[in-house]
């Protein structure tokens, strides 16, 4: 049957969800800055509002530019559909607003990025909505934490700072074993490192601000459904399962057999949250998608040459890397994440706080920000930043020291990356007692 | 709307609106590895505007339980399920081999069927040898080689349900859940020897007592436009050709909404 296959990774990366414009001929993807789109009458106005026809009402609930972006993910992952979001935390609150409610429950990795911390630990209490933080690889641990009001696992692919590989398979297992989606936060690894929905997840989301965009202008999110899940066998999800009041009685299960669950959250958590996409926000992501596996390539690439430089250095103590044999999770991520762990880790540096200060300031292509997945090269530290509402225990759990420096590394010349750490690391040296 | 056939439970989306069968009737029948689901726009929006849907999954299918059926089977249940339903008229809409099943049952309806819709059609329905052989060996490749067959384009829109979904990512999630829902045996395979197997169209033809419309897809490479040439000849319906693959109802839905709205004729007073 030779002849007939799918598109290749590249291909969709430039293709998918997108056309030659059919009224200018435009063959990049148009930017529709339009607020809302006329209707060709009152019948068309009723039956685009009651889901008879599809079509574009308004810019919150969708727009055309945001469209061809999340078709593009969709096809990257394998997924059945995908929601533009304002940013990765709009996405991650999407998902968890569009199933869980006062008195849900949800079962959370506790290597998490401190944002994400923050959502669960603070905010969605204050809302009713209770987390159990589980160290990411003890399985058991999850397994425990599942509660007959829970209605998520959720977890990111690399652990964010330590990199702690997601036993994907695993927790999935775990999850379906108790009739309960597992959500993914693939930021850091990007469907070109790894496609979770291969590997038994049902939800991913990313910060497409980071690897996706590439290039450190917008800030936005994706959630993507791989429209797997099966919601009506599991009495968990009345959101899905019954009618739906605020949508004309809708029952979304019975409208879509394979996406209930982005129906709901575009149809309620979208419209009524708000928290929508730009659609020059989308364009500049599309842009980023377009060569995102030639970034990728050089970003796992220069990864490995600045973690070999530092993990031989006498002034670090040591580097969490999964390609590393040090690391723990080593053989998993040799199974999982074949092409490669990314460009984002953390290693800590030998001396006092104000050696790694030190270091931090004597950089100078390395920028002291808070991001990662930029083409430039990114810096910081996460106990005085990112993580700096966790306390001492908190941060240990989620692997970070008072020394711990996180590195994002970009697209340069891998050579200036290491002179420049090299100088760095002379500096903090010198600061020394 | 649960329905009992046969002593097995029966599943129809009704289009989200409350089932009347005073009002008349509009039955659709998916295709291989389908359900309900596919026509989820045009059940919908004739839902509400007059008539009462029957959106069936087939057995086996979605949420409706027994053994799959070959298509004269199927014709049967299908005519059954709008016995059952209360309909005393409907028109029938079907899609590839349901389209076949709904052929079958407009025939066994006689002047209790409205009209016929054949979507992405045609006849005799003959599948690869090769096709077969690989459901067997590989039922998840099978339905990947089917899924990239059925789409015209990765960039159809507005896209189906709506914008900023994946017709070709949602089309393989089907026909997977599809298939492992059928725990009995290998759905695919039943699914695609009913097609292969059909050789009933003229026997229909001479039952059938109702005005026949064909929607093809220019671009489809699993029906191709030009395998319906026995079914205009025996049938001469009313032809629709609209610029998409076999999956017409997720490329081109506005078009086969309207397709089936002018088959139908005028709505109904509310």
């Amino acid at each position: 049957m030779a002849g007939h296959s799918d598109p290749a990774f590249d291909t969709l990366a430039l293709h998918a969800g997108a056309a030659p414009d059919p009224a200018t001929g435009a063959r990049a993807v148009p930017i529709h800055l339009s607020t809302s789109f006329v209707f060709e009458n009152s019948e068309h106005a009723a039956s685009l509002f009651n889901m008879e026809r599809a079509g574009h009402v308004y810019s919150r609930i969708s727009n055309p530019t945001n469209a061809v972006l999340e078709e593009r993910i969709a096809a990257l992952e394998g997924g059945v559909g995908a929601i533009a979001t304002a940013s990765g935390q709009a996405a991650l609150h999407l998902a968890i607003a569009t199933l869980a409610g006062a008195g849900s429950h949800i079962v959370a990795s506790s290597a998490l990025y401190g944002g994400s911390h923050n959502l669960l630990h603070y905010t969605l209490a204050r809302f009713g909505i209770a987390t159990t933080f589980v160290t990411p690889r003890d399985l058991n641990a999850w397994k425990n934490a599942i509660r007959p009001d829970t209605k998520l696992l959720f977890g990111e692919t690399l652990g964010n700072p330590g990199l702690d590989v997601l036993d994907i398979p695993q927790v999935s297992a775990i999850a379906h074993d108790a009739g309960v989606p597992l959500l993914v936060d693939s930021t850091f690894t990007t469907p070109w490192l790894m496609k979770p929905f291969d590997l038994g997840a049902d939800l991913v989301y990313h910060s497409a601000t980071k690897f996706l965009s590439g290039h450190g202008t917008i800030v936005g999110g994706l959630l993507v459904d791989a429209g797997a899940f099966d919601w009506s066998a599991s009495a968990r999800f009345p959101e899905l399962t019954q009618p739906y009041s605020g949508f004309h009685g809708m029952v979304f299960a019975e409208e879509s057999t394979t996406a209930p669950f982005l129906l709901r959250a575009r149809r309620e958590g979208l419209r009524d949250f708000g928290a929508c996409m730009s659609p020059h926000t989308a364009w500049l992501i599309l842009q980023g998608i377009e060569t995102l596996p030639l970034r990728m390539e050089r970003h796992v690439a220069n990864t490995r040459k600045v973690v070999q430089f530092l993990a031989q250095h006498a002034m670090v103590r040591s580097v969490a890397y999964p390609e590393l044999e040090s690391h723990p999770d080593h053989a998993l991520a040799k199974q999982l994440l074949p092409r490669g762990c990314g460009a984002v880790f953390s290693f800590d540096i030998k001396g006092s706080r104000a050696q790694g200060k030190a270091f931090i300031e004597a950089l100078k292509i390395f920028s002291h920000l808070a991001n990662v997945g930029d083409c430039r090269s990114l810096v910081i530290h996460p106990a005085s930043t990112t993580h700096f509402r966790m306390d001492d225990a908190a941060l240990a759990s989620a692997g970070i020291g008072p020394g711990t420096i996180r590195l994002s590394i970009g697209l340069e010349d891998a050579d200036d990356l290491i002179d420049d750490l090299g100088r760095a690391l002379k500096a903090a040296q010198k600061a020394g007692p | 709307m649960n329905l009992e056939l046969n002593g097995h439970g029966a599943y129809a989306y009704t289009g989200g609106k409350p089932f009347d069968p005073s009002l008349p009737g509009v039955t659709f029948v998916h295709g291989a590895l389908h359900d309900h689901s596919v026509w989820i726009l045009q059940s919908r929006h004739l839902a509400h505007h007059g008539r009462a849907v029957l959106a069936l999954d087939l057995p086996a299918h979605g949420r409706s339980a027994g053994a799959p059926l070959g298509v004269e089977e199927a014709g049967r249940w299908v005519a059954a399920a709008v016995e059952a339903s209360g309909l005393r008229g409907t028109a029938l809409v079907g899609h590839s081999m349901g389209s076949l099943i709904a052929l079958e049952a407009a025939a066994r309806l006689g002047a209790r069927a409205s009209a016929l819709v054949m979507v992405g059609c045609a006849y005799p329905m003959k599948v690869s040898p090769k096709l077969l052989e690989l459901c067997q060996r590989d039922a998840l490749a099978a339905i990947d080689l089917v899924n990239t067959l059925s789409n015209s384009t990765r960039a159809a829109k507005p896209s189906h349900p709506g914008p900023g979904f994946s017709i070709h990512g949602s089309n393989r999630a089907l026909m997977r859940r599809t298939q492992r829902g059928y725990g009995a045996g290998n759905l695919f395979l039943a699914d695609f020897s009913a097609c292969d197997a059909y050789a009933g169209l003229e026997a229909a033809a001479a039952r059938l007592a109702c005005p026949v419309t064909l929607v093809l897809g220019a671009l489809d490479q699993m029906t191709l436009p030009q395998a319906a040439a026995p079914i205009v000849a025996a049938l001469k319906p009313r032809v629709v050709t609209l610029p998409a693959g076999h999956n017409l109802m997720a490329e081109a839905p506005d078009g086969v909404l309207d397709a089936i709205g002018q088959a139908l004729g005028p709505q109904p007073a509310r």
